[in-house]
């Protein structure tokens, strides 16, 4: 094994990752070695097709398709440099004043999100696309949710230069979504932060993390990774977990669990909750058909949004989704089920997802093998608000002028237009069968969660793992609870609290690992 | 040219989505491929779980029916589908979930299939529609 060292490392690039880099790049002048490790591949800009299967493949976690342990839900996170900033649309809210307030974690004010938040959207181009650039998809669900009484807003969006290929998560062909890959990333390589891609952290260890850096597959896209294939030992002053809610928690239970006397002090910290209370937004793809074909795989997918989680328990986003991604999320199969699909120059897109509470059972365990399992129950709470949601996303199409829709908690799932007065007998929880219907979620929170004390959490309101004073996490893993809106922004102000956190313990902890390894170690130090 | 899945997965196929019908040799072939590197992307009791699903339908359809799968019409084959789909049991459910999941992707991944329910999302974006 390799053995190199470094100051600070940095487990993923990332909305959390990424930020915390760019946030600490410029200790690199101060002689601070900083290495960010990635899993996944580095993409030139030529190699972002739309196509979607290809992209799939090269930008996600199991193409997008990672089934919890009792199958009845896919997560989609990205694995790539830059994380899932490269696969959301890049919708940029400042989380509710209420939520942040209902975590309850000393230390952690609205105010301070909010700052930190609004700096990222200057830093990130975040701004309202004009009136110009918003297709009939977004357009009939505002005038939708206008006839039926609901209040549409529109997302704020991190782009620059977008040219409308309405294809956000299969990660911008134009290069215009502003994610880490874009701007945070950059700027900390410029500074001198080193990043390795291809690069799986197996474990942390004590001040070290054990990456295996893999080679480029045959026909893969992206890069070959910047060191070669093989195992490495990192030893840090620092550890920084970014990898993501699925990632981290896992990363951390095996290094607990394998890291043997390596890894004596994590081990020795009590930590109960880690892996625990996991949200995910469970989320619904809903489809209704117009008599007209309409702009929908052209434009930007996500403008706006209906925002009825304090109230009713969900939210309701314009989406446009890629044929395959669609005939997924269609439940059922069959001549109806192709019928949709040939309309969809017609079809019109919401999806709906639910407010779920962070409960201990909703976990991420590792398997025999090291890898993440994600045990979540779609309970009776969530499926109310997927079913409260539906109903509204179809009062909103029919009030659109939509002919038809298709609902997954309806039997049969379509709707005709001559049923409209009758939604909620027709859209039932009786008929919300788990494992039948497509669930789907991309907002993956909790499992490393900020609180007081081991008692009810993992780390502190800083990312500062309890007992473990070099181990720092700055990811969506941090959320106590659901954060009901999409979450990177709130992850970038989160990211750059640990940054300040990092910098200013960082003397402290540096200065203890300098003396531990020996004058003259630091540094990518080949043994 | 044999299949590179089980027995009645054509069949099943087509029953998942009808338009599969009119697939030539090379049409499937593509299917298949695509569906092929999808389970190899998976740990390999993903893909025997799926051989012992469609050998199951094959199985059902013998004994409810006393026919092949492939030879059932496609009234019956829906119906059989269906009531695996909509089964009490969750294991059976989300095995059929799994098997049309996979049919929909090697089907409908295809840009062939893409132009014909008429998806036209060009990474020129607006510029393409001018």
């Amino acid at each position: 094994m390799t053995e190199f060292s470094y100051d600070i490392v940095i487990i993923g690039s990332g909305a959390g990752g990424g930020t915390v880099a760019a946030a600490l790049s410029d200790m690199v002048r101060d002689g601070v070695r900083i290495l960010v490790v990635e899993q996944g591949p580095r993409l030139a800009d030529h190699e972002f097709t739309g196509r979607e299967i290809e992209m799939a493949d090269a930008l996600y976690e199991d193409g997008g398709g990672f089934l919890t342990a009792d199958g009845t839900m896919t997560l989609a996170f990205g694995r790539v440099y830059g994380g899932s900033t490269v696969v959301y649309t890049g919708t940029s809210l400042i989380a509710p004043e209420r939520v942040i307030r209902a975590w309850d974690v000393p230390g952690l004010d609205h105010a301070d999100i909010e700052r930190r938040s609004r700096r990222y959207m200057e830093q990130n181009n975040v701004h309202y696309l004009d009136a110009s650039e918003i297709n009939e998809n977004n357009r009939l669900f505002v005038e939708g949710c206008e006839r039926a009484g609901y209040r549409a807003e529109q997302f704020p969006v991190n782009v620059k230069g977008c040219r409308g290929s309405s294809l956000c998560n299969l990660g911008c062909p134009n290069a215009a979504k502003q994610g880490t890959n874009r701007v945070q990333l950059p700027h900390a390589e410029r500074n001198g932060v080193e990043v390795v891609t291809r690069a799986e952290a197996l474990r942390v260890e004590d001040r070290a993390v054990v990456v295996r850096v893999h080679e480029k597959p045959a026909g893969a896209k992206g890069a070959p990774s910047e060191w070669a294939p093989g195992e490495y030992r990192i030893s840090a002053g620092i550890v920084v977990v970014a990898a993501g809610a699925i990632g981290s928690p896992a990363l951390l239970l095996r290094s607990r669990r394998d890291g043997g006397s390596a890894a004596a002090g994590l081990r020795a910290a009590r930590l109960p909750r880690l892996g625990q209370g996991l949200t995910v937004h469970p989320a619904h793809i809903l489809v209704a058909e117009h008599g007209r074909a309409i702009t929908n795989d052209v434009g930007h997918p996500k403008s706006y949004y209906m925002d009825r989680a304090a109230e009713e328990g969900y939210v309701l986003e314009t989406c446009m989704y890629f044929p395959f991604t669609t005939a997924k999320n269609l439940t059922g199969f069959g001549e109806p089920h192709s019928r949709l699909m040939r309309a969809f120059p017609r079809l019109q897109m919401i999806l709906v997802l639910a407010i779920d509470r962070a409960l201990p059972w909703n976990r991420v365990t590792v398997d025999a093998r090291g890898k993440p399992v994600v045990h979540y129950t779609l309970d009776d709470v969530v499926i109310e608000r997927l079913v409260r949601g539906t109903r509204a996303s179809a009062r909103i199409f029919f009030a659109a002028g939509a002919l038809r829709v298709h609902a997954p908690s309806a039997e049969p799932q379509l709707i005709e237009r001559d049923e409209a007065e009758r939604l909620d007998e027709r859209i039932h929880p009786r008929h919300f069968w788990p494992g039948k219907v497509s669930v789907s979620a991309a907002h993956l929170m909790g499992g490393c969660a900020m609180g007081r004390n081991a008692e009810d959490s993992v780390t502190d309101a800083w990312g500062r793992v309890h007992g473990v004073p070099w181990l720092y996490v700055a990811d969506a893993s941090l959320f106590p609870d659901a954060l009901e809106i999409n979450p990177y922004l709130t992850v970038m102000a989160l990211a750059d609290r640990v940054a300040e956190a990092v910098r200013r313990d960082a003397p402290a902890h540096l200065a203890r690992a300098r003396d531990q390894a020996g004058a003259g170690t630091t540094g990518s130090v080949r043994v | 040219m044999r299949s590179a899945f089980p027995g009645p997965f054509r069949s099943i196929a087509i029953t998942v989505v009808p338009e599969a019908a009119r697939l030539d040799e090379a049409g499937w072939t593509e299917v298949e491929a695509i569906i092929g590197r999808a389970l190899d992307a998976r740990p390999p009791v993903v893909r025997r779980q799926l051989g012992m699903l469609i050998r199951m339908i094959g199985l059902l359809a013998l004994l409810r029916y006393g026919r092949r799968f492939a030879s059932l019409d496609a009234a019956r084959r829906t119906a059989l589908l269906t009531r695996l789909q909509d089964a009490r049991l969750l294991l059976l459910r989300r095995g059929v979930w799994g098997l049309r999941t996979l049919i929909f992707m090697g089907y409908y991944a295809r840009p062939a299939a893409a132009a014909e329910i008429g998806y036209r999302a060009d990474p020129r974006g607006w510029e393409a529609r001018q």
